[in-house]
């Protein structure tokens, strides 16, 4: 254990330099957060004036249409409060929906009036709901809650992290470790702090556990970038923690349960205009965690969509210079996630459909959140951020000054890809496919800034081991075998992991992985290393060498979600 | 020539960049409502078009201009068709990109297939042939340029009766529905119908993988054999074309719609078509180099067969015709002992692709 600290610490400046980032724009009142929650109230006018002007060129602008529209909304919404509702769901929710309820029962009675007016009455039906979403999504973020949050999180956090590498009570006020050793930012860090004040960023990051939010949130105020907004799911706001995090951190609220026109269209315009308004944004494009411990292979494209949007908007209004969006992707690496083993189930169980999952125990409640987040900081185990080059919104890689260049270095003016007879012009259908091929390019840059773990290499050669010596079960008949049957020797294990690592170093070589630095060392001591973390906090844990120096693992099925970490790069090829 | 196109967006020209015999069937259908600009490489043929308004003993429409500029083409024109054959497409995609822009819409009319390597491997180094190893067009356009907005035309379109005017029909495909649009209403006409489709690289494939059969068709023919035969050829060829088409990336719909079937079905029974006629003279006897070096424009067949023979080896698919095939164009297979092959095949499902 002791060597391997000393690796870690030595190793450190392999490609990652730890810098003291100045924050780029010094004076809170010029944050794009800043200046959005003063205008909170015009921005979500804003946005209710869009979505609903949005809705009416869906529906055609024909009554029928708006009417149905509404009466399935209505619909959804009382199922969705009879059936799933939360704690943070807001108590005049039943008589709001009557009230709707009400409204729409006595229009669609009413034969005396004309049917223009009938349509304008609707639209004022659609105004007020649309209205309750906007201001039930639109982030609360205060300033001082922001600057109480980042120093709660950076002092808490390094106090807890000399406490336990520095031996001694007395080191709980040594300097000696900070963050930053213990969360390595790598990768284009001065890229997007350049770009953050040409254009908008828009981040997007790999997503394996809720802890993303708080370390995504932590990395760009350590790179001191403002705070971005991004939306996360409504559930976690039912944790208090969480809640005041997020809010802190300026989070908008996504409920995913519901699924109607109506509040996803209030949804899109809301990112929409965010971006639109200057406002950094971060998107987790998988959706929600990560449930096999893959990297995220397909993207949802709903919020993605609206990035292009906003950069389409930006030139109509004919905003060349500062409306420019960059997409930066981001890949965070662990040597361990909490909520794998629910995870990992959850993902066996399903059977590729489309559910409502109940979140799993471990984030439950902020004690045990608070438990883990002491244990994680007290125990050492890394984390790595790789921020990625940043692209515009069809994937090509933007130069330092922000200007897209082609596979050949040449330039390329964004604008034409919304231009048509010299004018830039609305296709949504264009815009999908755009959306789907900047989905795509996202993903081809997580398999690049992807950072291969000692963990993830020895999770991987074991877990295809096993899987060869019993090629005959199906992956399911697999994951039912009893744990004690299963065994490797070691110098099979290690021969096999020296052929991985070879193969990942050549991958890396290509440019199409990266490698963490204590990848670097000889392969005993990596085989070593990875043992020791893989998985390391889990009661039973994933792999570990028996008394007898075999391989052995206690759950498979956490084996089988800490190898999925490699899944994508062709590796099962190997062995 | 008339340079003031090149300033006002109004009536801006069509470009058309390659002017084979399709080439100049669809400049003349482009001309029925607007102005064409060709580009060629051959200085001659550039001055033949705009002063005698003809290429190679075809007529072109008298409005239609050509240069030899390609940065002249691209500034001059939104929309452009290459119609240039597999082999030279890449490189003057290569040429053109300096001078494309995202706005450029490009609806390309070539039905072959382009091998793409890494630098410093070919085919004699290279272990497997995978599937981005060969590039239908429109991938070489997403390769070489920047542009996205990309389409094809594919379906039965002899170019000998495109110039004729007679009665005929085409299919463009792209995943841009507004480059399907700007197409229909460049080409419709009374006598020309044009139908859309968003699944390109089914639509490519399609028009590519035909070639194969309508060389096989040819041959048949060429041994004097029968309708019988022929029917038998053709819906096999149809099921070993979808099978094909789908490991690489097509869907079956669309290769049972014009750029399928149709095309499959004119091309495997018309003398017009370069790949039938190469079949014919093989099965007469002639040698492939002979016939090759005999023809004016390109059987994209052959290419195909020999990328398509690279690509099975790399997969666990079996493509009877095309193999044989391969056997026949360049390992001296005799024409008739490939047909006996073919008929001894252990294959006795008729269709199961809809499975």
């Amino acid at each position: 254990m002791v060597i391997f600290e000393q690796l870690n610490d030595i190793n450190l400046t392999d490609d990652y330099i730890k810098h003291q980032y100045e924050p780029i724009l010094p004076k809170k009142d010029e944050w794009p957060v800043v200046k959005l929650s003063k205008s909170r109230k015009e921005f979500i006018q804003q946005v209710v004036e869009s979505s609903v002007g949005n809705i009416k060129g869906l529906t055609g602008n024909q009554l029928q249409a708006l009417k149905e529209g509404l009466e399935i909304t209505l619909f959804k919404e009382r199922m969705r409060i009879k059936q799933n509702s939360w704690a943070v769901d807001p108590d005049d929710e039943m008589e709001f929906w009557a009230e709707v309820k009400a409204a729409l029962l006595a229009l669609d009675s009413d034969q005396q009036i004309e049917d223009e007016k009938k349509k304008q009455q609707y639209f004022e039906v659609l105004t007020r709901i649309t209205k309750r979403y906007a201001e039930e999504i639109a982030s609360n973020f205060k300033h001082s809650h922001y600057k109480l949050t980042k120093r709660f999180v950076s002092f808490g956090f390094s106090r807890l992290l000399n406490t336990s590498r520095a031996k001694g009570f007395k080191s709980i006020f040594s300097n000696r470790y900070r963050l930053q050793d213990k969360i390595q930012i790598i990768g284009e860090t001065d890229q997007i702090r350049e770009l953050a004040s040409k254009g908008t960023i828009v981040m997007v990051p790999t997503h394996f556990s809720n802890l993303d939010s708080i370390l995504i949130g932590w990395t760009i105020s350590t790179l001191g970038l403002p705070p971005f907004i991004y939306g996360a799911g409504l559930n976690l706001f039912n944790i208090q923690i969480f809640a005041y995090f997020m809010n802190a951190l300026g989070a908008y609220k996504v409920d995913r349960r519901k699924k109607n026109q109506v509040y996803l269209e209030t949804l899109k315009t809301y990112s929409r205009e965010a971006i639109q308004f200057g406002c950094h944004s971060l998107f987790f494009p998988g959706g929600t965690r990560s449930r096999s411990g893959n990297i995220e292979s397909k993207v949802k494209l709903g919020l993605l969509s609206t990035a292009i949007e906003a950069q389409r908007a930006n030139y109509q209004k004919g905003e060349t210079e500062s409306g420019k969006v960059f997409i930066v992707p981001v890949a965070i690496n662990y040597h361990f996630v909490l909520e794998a083993p629910s995870l990992i189930k959850e993902h066996l169980n399903s059977t590729g459909q489309e559910r409502y999952y109940s979140e799993s125990d471990e984030f439950s409640t902020s004690y045990k959140i608070s438990k883990f987040l002491v244990k994680f900081f007290t125990k050492g185990s890394d984390i790595s951020v790789s921020i990625g080059k940043a692209m515009d919104i069809l994937g090509n890689y933007v130069d330092a000054e922000g200007n897209s260049r082609d596979a050949h270095g040449r330039s390329i003016d964004c604008k034409d890809y919304f231009m048509v007879d010299e004018k830039v012009n609305v296709d949504l259908q264009r815009e999908e496919e755009y959306s789907k091929k900047l989905g795509k390019r996202i993903v081809e840059e997580f398999h690049k800034i992807n950072r291969v773990f000692s963990s993830h290499l020895v999770a991987f050669t074991a877990f295809r081991l096993l899987k060869r010596e019993n090629n005959k079960l199906d992956l399911f008949s697999l994951l039912r075998l009893p744990e004690e049957d299963l065994f490797l020797p070691y110098d099979t294990f290690k021969e096999a992991c020296g052929l991985v690592l070879a193969r990942i170093q050549q991958l890396r070589e290509e440019g199409a992985v990266h490698m963490a630095p204590h990848m670097n060392a000889g392969l005993e001591e990596i085989i070593q290393h990875g043992l020791q973390n893989v998985g390391m906090y889990h009661a039973k844990r994933p792999l570990k060498k028996n008394e007898v120096g075999n391989i052995v693992t206690e759950d498979i099925s956490l084996l089988y979600y800490y190898h999925n970490r490699l899944d994508g790069y062709e590796l099962e090829k190997i062995i | 020539m008339d340079m003031n196109w090149k300033k006002s967006s109004e009536n801006k020209p069509i470009g058309v960049i390659g002017i084979g015999s399709f080439g100049t069937a669809i400049s003349n259908l482009l001309a029925e409502k607007n102005n064409v600009l060709v580009y060629a490489r051959d200085e001659a043929v550039v001055e033949a078009i705009n002063k005698t308004h003809m290429v190679k003993n075809r007529k072109l429409a008298s409005s239609i201009r050509a240069t030899t500029d390609p940065e002249l083409i691209c500034d001059s024109c939104n929309v452009m068709f290459p119609m240039i054959p597999s082999s030279a497409f890449r490189e003057v995609m290569k040429r053109f990109a300096p001078y494309l822009h995202p706005y450029h819409f490009l609806i390309h009319g070539t039905k072959g297939l382009s091998l793409n390597l890494p630098e410093g491997k070919d085919l004699g180094n290279i272990k497997k042939i995978q599937r981005k190893n060969i590039c239908t067009m429109s991938e070489v356009i997403m390769d070489e340029t920047v542009v996205e907005r990309i389409g094809c035309l594919a379906g039965p379109n002899l170019a000998k009766e495109l110039l004729e005017n007679q009665p005929g029909a085409t299919v463009i495909a792209s995943r841009y529905n507004e480059v399907i649009r700007e197409g229909q209403q460049l080409l419709r006409s009374d006598n020309f119908q044009v139908y859309g489709n968003s699944d390109i690289i089914g639509v490519e494939l399609s028009g590519v993988l035909k070639n194969i059969i309508a060389i096989a068709s040819g041959a048949l023919s060429g041994l004097g054999l029968g309708d019988n035969a022929k029917g038998l050829l053709i819906s096999r060829g149809m099921v070993e074309l979808v099978y094909l088409g789908k490991a690489m990336g097509g869907s079956t719909k669309s290769f049972l719609g014009l750029a399928g079937v149709g095309d499959l079905v004119t091309t495997c029974n018309s003398t017009l078509s370069r790949n039938y006629t190469l079949g014919f003279r093989l099965a007469k006897g002639e040698k492939l180099t002979d016939i090759v070096a005999d023809m004016e424009e390109v059987a994209e067949g052959v290419n195909t067969v020999k990328l398509i023979k690279l690509f099975l080896e790399s997969t666990d698919l079996r493509a009877p015709i095309t193999e044989n095939l391969y056997k026949v164009l360049f390992e001296d297979l005799k024409v008739e002992a490939a047909l006996q092959y073919l008929m001894k095949f252990p294959i006795y499902t008729d269709i199961d692709f809809f499975d």
